[in-house]
């Protein structure tokens, strides 16, 4: 065996783990590989510190991120936070992805190694900050012991280890196998976040370069000697079964391999990628839809009609919505909202490459939301031992949830596929476009129905709001992933009710950037804004008047309008939208400004963003996030509909059919962040809410048209 | 057998004439920066040069491009290839980065024809290339910063 796999046990984490010198990582016993993928946890040669740091001769710092990198930026973020406690100059950051472990790479708000629900930075703040604080005293204690002199006399700065009374210098390279060998204390002191010097820089991501000149490896690059490439003929519908195939045709084509059986469908395997595309159209497969889904989408809404009045699930109740309310002082309305199920269509289709070696290691490289979790699964549909699976974690082109399932079925597929060869070749399972977009695990297809009152004084008195869908997280009971947002409002109402309705399909369901947000906010913020507007009152007004205690609703509001220039008309022929979300802890107020295009839809101008998460780490990562949310966002509320038509198949296939946002449907955006000294947030999903409400108010404003059915340009039906 | 250069260098590919050019670029040259979005000439993700022309390769057939040259992001040169890349790093253009190798070869293209693209131009050049991220507002903002400094 070649290689040694070093896992630091939980209790080494910034304690013991300095005995570790290097995860080890000796060059593989196997053919030559034409691209490699990263190895989880880095490369050898690096002196590791703690879990999470690493440091190379050369003075290079890298970090072990336990979060995937697919955009939103968490290596950048967590080498900020390691490199302002460790006193680090920016230039010397790197970042890798971590190994696969459940307990040493826990995400502390899932307590299993995770990424979502925007928790990267804010789980890891002190973690990380700990871990960078920690590495640096053992750097000094290793400088301060081979110079002979008190601890107390030496100082890092800038990525220096400097002794002041005698003027010696290092670079941290030339200490850190030393301070690796040393105990790390047990208790350090973390910075006065008055003194921070990186965290609230503009500084530029790790990740840039090789993501502008074509270096950058995602799973799909990866391509080892030898590699057999497969691709699944899944079925037409979902639930649906094999009932029978015929591989004759396939198998007449050059280049394919071999073709199988497995759970999902039918496999074909291929010498390479065009042939593994045009063996799997060769593959006659009948499907049996016995326990399919074979109603349409308008079926499922029917039915939904049917349950949203009845009782449900309590989610929020106060006051007493029975009660009856009199008196002309009060403007009622009432509204259905439909949201149709939405694929997350990242960028790279789902992919992941396994690679046998004669030493008994399986490595898998994916772009991995849950690691550990998909380690385990694909141990078990291979049948071997976990500990020799070791998965890297590969940077990914996008997710926005997709890549996080519990029980890991995409693995399940892409090991099923690996575990039907030989398994002495490497083999790559991708999915196609059409895959992503028919494959399911969409946001979930929800009806809400929402009543409410509203006081000429611009009080809101009532509000009865009812959602049916699926629970994203297959609960019987409440999903607080279905209401979130719906249950806890940020206006004072004093007679609530919410209620779920949780469904049953066979459309397998999953969280979809900024999850129950992604719906919730879109209802709460379009009735909120038309109860103001049947009052007469200022959208940024009224709402303000009727927030609650806290305070930081109103101020990104506040800003928002401030930076809108709100009060000052905008241009002959637009209109200005409000909304006003606040999701994974952080605040984000949103103003959209929108005419009519020429093809009779909403065209959006210019959106202003006020945000506040917390301390913002990275101003530019925020800014960013912020701009990227709202494309995601705008994109999937103009134009986005996965429709299950007559007989249940999904209706759309590709980008032609599920539209994207372009280039030129952009709006110019300006971001404001808030000043702030509250625990960091996470900023990847919470600028999605709020977009769809600001331009539906700014479209009801402007042409008398309510949004209720989406997607607006509801061109694609069934 | 087809005989075309790639980066400049000749290459010879004896398989099947119809395998588009994006799988001889990856599977078979090893070539990983241009990427597979859509397979349908929908998202740009795979956009290459092809005597200078920016298209699609993932519906380009190899069999059609006898003689030709074909340029990727690993080979694209010139003054317009450095102002790009230049410009992307200096904002901060990439999110999760996989559909950029395609932008860049779109904007390249864009400045070696139009030196100095309004963003009516940029409209039409870059909108058929997809960023599920939505780093349109950067990737325009670096594209005016690119033209703004070849000027100098």
């Amino acid at each position: 065996m070649t290689h040694v796999l070093t896992h630091v046990t939980r209790r080494s984490f910034l304690t013991g783990a300095g005995l570790v010198l290097g995860l080890l990582v000796a060059p593989r016993m196997r053919a030559f590989a034409a691209v490699d993928g990263a190895v989880a946890g880095g490369g050898s040669n690096l002196a590791q510190l703690n879990a999470f740091v690493k440091i190379a001769p050369d003075d290079t710092v890298t970090i072990l991120s336990k979060h995937i990198e697919f955009g939103q930026g968490p290596f950048t973020g967590l080498a900020t936070i390691v490199a302002e406690e460790l006193d680090a100059d920016w230039a010397q950051m790197r970042a890798v992805h971590s190994p696969a472990d459940d307990k040493i790479y826990a995400n502390l708000q899932f307590g299993i190694q995770g990424t979502g629900s925007s928790s990267s930075i804010a789980n890891s703040y002190l973690q990380f900050r700990t871990a960078g604080a920690t590495a640096r005293a053992m750097l000094v204690s290793a400088a301060a012991s081979a110079w002979g002199v008190p601890t107390d006399e030496v100082f890092v700065e800038k990525g220096r280890i400097l002794h002041m009374g005698s003027g010696r210098e290092a670079g941290f390279g030339q200490f850190a196998a030393m301070a690796a060998l040393i105990t790390p204390p047990a208790d350090v002191k973390l910075k006065d976040p008055e003194k921070f010097v990186l965290i609230g820089q503009q500084l530029p991501k790790l990740d840039t370069v090789s993501k502008t000149d074509g270096t950058a490896i995602f799973t799909i690059d990866v391509i080892p000697d030898d590699l057999l490439v497969a691709l699944v003929a899944r079925p037409s519908h979902f639930g649906a079964k094999i009932k029978r195939f015929d591989d004759t045709e396939a198998r007449k084509i050059e280049g394919v391999v071999d073709v199988k059986a497995v759970p999902q469908g039918v496999a074909v395997y291929a010498s390479n990628t065009f042939a593994a595309l045009k063996g799997r159209n060769a593959v006659d497969v009948e499907w049996d839809l016995s326990e399919a889904e074979i109603r349409s989408s308008d079926e499922i809404a029917a039915y939904y009609r049917t349950i949203v009045t009845q009782p449900g699930l309590q989610a929020a109740e106060s006051g007493d919505l029975q009660r009856n309310k009199s008196g002309d002082d009060l403007l009622k309305l009432e509204r259905e909202l439909l949201f149709p199920f939405l694929a997350h269509a990242p960028m790279e289709p789902l992919d992941a490459v396994f690679v046998p070696s004669s030493d008994g290691i399986l490595d898998i490289y994916t772009g991995a939301q849950f690691p550990d979790m998909d380690r385990k699964t694909a141990a078990k549909v291979i049948g071997i031992d976990p500990e020799r699976v070791r998965l890297n974690t590969q940077i990914a082109g996008g997710s926005f949830g997709r890549k996080a399932q519990f029980g890991s079925p995409y693995m399940q597929e892409a090991a099923a596929v690996f575990a039907a060869t030989d398994r002495t070749r490497p083999v790559k399972h991708m999915w196609t476009r059409e895959d992503d977009i028919r494959g399911g695990w969409y946001r979930p297809l929800y009806l809400h129905r929402v009543s409410g009152s509203i006081s000429k004084a611009g009080r809101i008195i009532d509000w009865n709001h009812s959602i049916v869908g699926q629970s994203v997280m297959g609960k019987a009971g409440l999903d607080e992933t279905s209401v979130e947002g719906a249950a806890e409002l940020p206006y004072e109402i004093p007679n609530l009710k919410v209620t779920a309705h949780n469904t049953k399909l066979a459309v397998p369901p999953l969280w979809w950037r900024s999850v129950g947000h992604s719906h919730t906010g879109f209802t709460v913020e379009t009735f909120v804004d038309e109860l103001l507007e049947m009052v007469g009152a200022d959208p940024v007004q009224g709402r303000l008047a009727l927030l609650k205690e806290d305070q930081r609703y109103a101020a990104v509001l506040a800003r928002a309008a401030e930076i809108a220039s709100w009060g000052k008309p905008p241009a002959a022929g637009r209109e200005r939208g409000v909304a006003l979300v606040k999701s994974f802890g952080t605040y984000v107020a949103q103003i959209a400004e929108v005419s009519r295009g020429p093809s009779g839809g909403p065209v959006v101008h210019k959106v202003w963003c006020a945000v506040d998460c917390g301390v913002a780490i990275n101003p530019n990562v925020i800014t960013a996030q912020m701009e990227g949310g709202i494309g995601y966002g705008l994109g999937a509320i103009l134009f986005n509909a996965v429709t299950l038509g007559e007989g249940g198949a999904v209706v759309q296939s590709n980008f032609n059919d599920y539209r994207s946002l372009r280039i030129n449907e952009m709006p110019d955006i300006e971001v404001a962040i808030i000043k702030s000294a509250a625990p960091p947030k996470g900023v990847g999903e919470p600028s999605v809410p709020p977009i769809g409400p600001a331009v539906a108010n700014a479209w009801r404003r402007l042409t008398g048209a309510r949004v209720t059915n989406l997607p607006i340009n509801g061109l694609v039906t069934s | 057998m087809v005989k075309f250069m790639l980066n400049r260098e000749p290459k010879n590919f004896d398989g099947d004439g119809e395998t588009p050019l994006l799988w001889v670029i990856r599977d078979f040259e090893k070539l990983t920066g241009t990427k597979f979005g859509c397979g349908i000439a929908q998202c740009g993700a795979c956009t290459v040069h092809l005597d200078g022309v920016p298209i699609r390769s993932c519906v380009t057939p190899i069999g059609a491009l006898e003689g030709a040259s074909v340029t990727t992001i690993e080979g694209v040169s010139g003054e317009e290839a450095t102002a790009v890349k230049a410009a992307w790093v200096a904002i901060d253009v990439p999110q999760c980065g996989y559909c950029q190798s395609g932008q860049i070869m779109s904007a390249i293209a864009l400045l070696q024809s139009t030196r100095t693209p309004d963003d009516k131009d940029i409209d039409a050049a870059m909108s058929g290339n997809i960023c599920r991220c939505a780093t349109y507002h950067r990737i325009r903002q670096a594209i005016h910063n690119a033209a703004t400094s070849m000027e100098g």
